[in-house]
């Protein structure tokens, strides 16, 4: 695949903070400087971004709990709305567009989550689930709906027979199977999968990582693949993004990350999954947890937990700069050499 | 300790069943193992397959409909079955611990750490206030939690999901039980985490000898801690042994599709973005299950042999702890990707 097709859905110095407030008023001020009015907290989830997918690629997006993987994929799929920077897919700012043309748009991108059990209303048979979106959007109409969902519920596996249960009467991976069949029934190009397998049982886990791999040969889609499983992301992914506390601090070809890992961040990621041919391992760990996104550290958001740290690492941020042929990593380390 | 070493827990037969309206689910049928002192069991198993239904068994926590009809616990020698509820009581919490999945489910979130803890030293022991809160803080210190008297003095909502584990595994750990029960205790947690709290769980069953079920569906983190490992479905042990008979040379079916499915046991065979070798089918209903293998219906080796209920094989010469529920056991079939 080459590099340079143009992206489907470009993410750039994109931003994202919960909890901040427009601007205050003159009386807002005053009531600040007496004390009755308290700053908010504001929760910094994602921070000055860029990430762009390919028709047809499968990126992957790692990083631990909080780092704000899951507000990325939001914002890539158009459920949130970017405090900062901006979201073109197809080369069109999404926030430019007029009513219709957002709305084909915002198609082309869909989502499939993480928990089976709460991602499908459980009071909609699945021929609603699957049907509704589609024939809303004028894909289908009611006459041809049946055959409808009866094909898309084929092409992930399900026996269109079952259509008219409703969601508790299927297991996990079936379930998943259905969120999957929403989200290609309106026809997109790229599918958003937050931890969509993290809830599964193994060899359920296979089946439906089988099923993307073929989705992708059959349809051409395009994976924004986000997990914190690094076995997974190494299997399915063409490219690898690392995020630690609202920042990419790594991005580079799957092959090349696993080979030669740069950051510090993802050389300790990478020592620490459990790996079925290491047996009776001392498992060496990077010291205390990811910090408050609230209340970041100064500098490089890793330096408190970094084993390298330098005093520059405390007060300047790292740029991601390109250390290799499309292998960028942010890390003070790489000017020193 | 006697010249002849009991093993800390021995199960003989274990059959705990499920009475439902639909009809009596065979939830636990028949489990047997032995598990010596210091040694580290890692029970997997899919979701259903029973694992966590047989540590609350050796606990007495299964709860109606459920129940323990028929098998021996033995701990330390004596049936935790026959005894009274007063007498496994005061075992349960001092010598045999259980930690959960689910850490906000496990601590009382209207409680402060310290108070839970110091509770649960005074269950077992009469100790002053003073003296429990110093024991408490020890363990949370061994924990490897920072600032433990702060820590002490929160609410389990001020903790993050890392230290709130780390403080449930403290509480199981005050009485320096001689056998932990540890049902799924990091699968919520990040990797980061997960490492720290291995790695402070394998120096302390290592330090104090004590043994270790750790129950799991993830045969990777078990392949770094365990010792041995047995395999179940649909309530029974279908592979028994050491972690490298088992990982290296699986003789189930089963076992054998479980590590094929994993993306990374692939990657050593297989290019990237090949397809994942996966089991046909779904666990079985326990309602319905099999006459004989529970494997059978998704068994690539099953012929009319399996039809009949197979036992555990007989330990054999060159491998005596390796023993297998299966009428057609063998190394993996060279087969072509699927």
């Amino acid at each position: 695949m080459s590099l340079t097709t143009l992206p489907l859905v470009d993410l750039q110095g994109v931003s994202k903070r919960f909890g901040a407030q427009p601007p205050l008023g003159v009386f807002g001020q005053a009531l600040r400087r007496l004390g009755w009015n308290t700053p908010p907290v504001v929760t910094h989830a994602v921070d000055g971004v860029d990430l762009a997918v390919r028709p047809g690629e499968v990126v992957g997006l790692v990083g631990e709990s909080g780092c704000g993987k899951s507000t990325l994929g939001r914002i890539a799929t158009g459920l949130l709305t970017p405090t900062e920077g901006s979201v073109q897919v197809d080369g069109q700012p999404l926030h430019g567009l007029n009513g219709d043309a957002r709305l084909a748009a915002r198609l082309r991108v869909q989502m499939v989550f993480q928990d089976p059990f709460a991602s499908l209303n459980p009071r909609l048979r699945v021929s609603r689930i699957v049907g509704e979106a589609a024939r809303l959007h004028g894909l289908t109409d009611a006459a041809g709906e049946d055959d409808y969902v009866s094909a898309q519920l084929q092409r992930v596996g399900l026996d269109p027979a079952l259509r008219h249960r409703y969601p508790h009467q299927f297991s996990g991976g079936q379930r998943q199977r259905i969120g999957i069949a929403r989200a290609l029934a309106v026809q997109p190009k790229m599918l958003v999968c937050d931890e969509a397998v993290a809830a599964l049982d193994v060899s359920i886990q296979a089946q439906i990582l089988n099923l993307f791999m073929d989705l992708r040969d059959e349809l051409g889609l395009a994976y924004l693949f986000i997990s914190h499983d690094l076995g997974v992301i190494r299997h399915l992914c063409d490219r690898v993004a690392v995020m630690y506390l609202g920042r990419v601090v790594e991005s580079a070809p799957v092959d090349e990350l696993f080979a030669r890992p740069n950051h510090p961040y993802t050389r300790a990621l990478l020592a620490e999954i459990p790996r079925i041919d290491q047996r009776r391992t001392a498992f060496n760990t990077i010291r205390g947890e990811i910090p408050s996104p609230i209340t970041p550290p100064s500098g490089c958001h890793f330096h408190p937990r970094c084993p390298q740290a330098m005093p520059r690492c405390r007060s300047e941020v790292p740029t991601l700069r390109g250390i290799a042929i499309h292998h960028a990593s942010a890390c003070h380390l790489n000017d020193a050499a | 300790m006697s010249d002849v070493e009991v093993p800390t827990l021995e199960l003989r037969d274990l059959q705990t069943r499920f009475h439902t309206r639909d009809g009596v689910l065979p939830v636990v049928d028949g489990v047997s193992f032995t598990l010596a002192r210091g040694k580290v069991l890692g029970l997997v198993g899919e979701s259903g397959s029973g694992k966590s239904v047989t540590g609350f068994s050796i606990m007495g926590l299964v709860d109606p409909p459920g129940r323990v009809e028929g098998g021996q616990v033995l701990f330390q020698g004596r049936d935790l079955l026959q005894m009274s509820n007063a007498e496994r009581r005061a075992l349960r919490g001092d010598r045999i611990a259980m930690i959960f999945q689910d850490p906000m489910a496990t601590l009382n979130p209207v409680l402060r750490v310290d108070t839970q803890m110091i509770e649960t030293v005074q269950a077992h022991r009469s100790v002053s206030t003073m003296a429990a809160r110093k024991q408490a803080a020890d363990t949370l210190a061994l924990m490897g939690l920072s600032n433990a008297e702060e820590r002490l003095r929160a609410y389990p909502h001020q903790l993050s999901g890392g230290m709130r584990q780390r403080v449930a595994i403290a509480i199981a750990l005050l009485h320096g039980p001689d056998l932990i029960i540890a049902d799924e205790p990091t699968t919520a947690l990040d990797v980061t985490i997960q490492a720290q709290i291995l790695s402070e769980m394998q120096k302390l069953v290592a330090a104090r000898g004590t043994s270790l079920i750790w129950i799991s569906h993830d045969l990777s983190v078990v392949a770094g801690l365990a010792d041995e490992i047995a395999v179940m479905y649909a309530g029974r042990i279908v592979e028994h042994g050491t972690v490298d008979q088992v990982l290296d040379d699986p003789q189930h079916p089963y076992t054998q599709g479980l590590i094929g499915s994993l993306p990374s046991a692939n990657l050593r065979t297989q290019r990237r973005g090949a397809r994942l070798r996966q089991i046909a089918g779904m666990a079985p209903n326990l309602l319905q299950m099999p006459a004989g293998c529970a494997f059978a219906p998704r068994c690539a080796r099953a012929s009319a042999a399996c039809a009949a209920r197979p036992e555990m094989s007989a330990p054999s010469a060159d491998a005596p702890s390796h023993r297998v529920r299966c009428f057609h056991p063998g190394p993996v079939a060279v087969e072509a990707p699927v």
